[in-house]
């Protein structure tokens, strides 16, 4: 599954400046250095921390997507130096298990 | 035999909003100089851990990013607290991080030990009331 077609499961884009990067696996993770030594390349990394942090991670682990759980949203800031780094980043109203869950329908 | 390529940047000790930032300038380089994803991956996890660390603990140095034909060298060097315990401080989980920073996702104890995990050869020198420095090598053959 790419990330673009991640929206037409119900979630929503927050910043997709690579659509069509294929997912491939998950982690879910909120501390950054476990973040940085698990999580794999091209995997959806579930996370609900939104800071600046949350994009260097992610341009040097290079997860296909960040995906924001539990309605959190990025702010404006945040979210232009994602697109800037070529980070995807969607977000979903539902709480981090049941976003894990969805996913792991999706992507299996 | 070419001469190695330096890379060299200080990194702010007051500064969040940029911390990660040598080392995404790093990643960059290393891809434009056509090194294999994985080592670029493995570089990219040392150095991001190593320059958080002079951020949060040592309040900033300067990193240097040595590629030469058989390894990539990364120097980190601060004139921080120092580490008291080595030893302690390599356990995955201990952490003195400041609350302020755990709100950010820092502070899991993992930064040292991922350094060690995806690096082959790791050196601390560290005094207290001195300084850290740290180099690691990633080997190319
Ligand atoms: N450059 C440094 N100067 C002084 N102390 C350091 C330095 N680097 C690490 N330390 C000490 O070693 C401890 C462990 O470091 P490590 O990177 O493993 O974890 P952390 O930085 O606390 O949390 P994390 O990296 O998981 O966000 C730190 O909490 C700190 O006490
Ligand atoms: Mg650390």
């Amino acid at each position: 599954m790419t990330v673009r077609e991640l929206l037409e499961q119900g979630f929503t884009e927050v910043t997709i400046p690579e659509p069509d990067r294929e997912i491939r696996g998950a982690y879910m993770g909120d501390l950054l250095s476990w973040v940085m030594g698990r999580c794999r390349e091209d995997a959806a990394w579930l996370t609900i921390m939104s800071n600046v942090n949350v994009i260097a991670v992610a341009s040097l682990a290079n997860p296909a997507v960040v995906v924001l759980t539990e309605g959190v949203t990025l702010p404006d800031e945040i979210r232009i130096l994602a697109e800037s780094k070529g980070v995807n980043v969607v977000s979903t109203e539902l709480p981090s298990y049941e976003a894990a869950v969805e996913l792991s329908k999706l992507i299996s | 035999m070419t001469e190695p390529l330096v890379f060299r940047f200080n990194v702010d000790g007051s500064d969040f909003t940029s911390a990660g930032q040598a080392s995404v300038h790093v990643k960059k380089n290393l891809r434009e100089l056509g090194l294999p994803p994985e080592i670029i991956r493995r570089v990219s996890i040392a150095m991001y851990e190593g320059e958080i660390n002079m951020v949060i603990h040592a309040n900033g140095g300067v990193a240097e990013v040595i590629v030469s034909e058989d390894a990539v060298e990364i120097v980190l060097k601060d004139q921080g607290p120092g580490i008291p315990n080595v030893e302690q401080a390599m356990q995955e989980g201990f952490s003195t991080a400041p609350s302020s920073v755990q709100s950010l996702g820092f502070g899991a104890g993992m930064g040292l030990p991922n350094m060690k995990r995806y690096t082959d050869t790791m050196e601390i020198e560290t005094e207290v009331g001195v300084g850290t420095t740290i180099r690691m090598k990633i080997f190319l053959k």
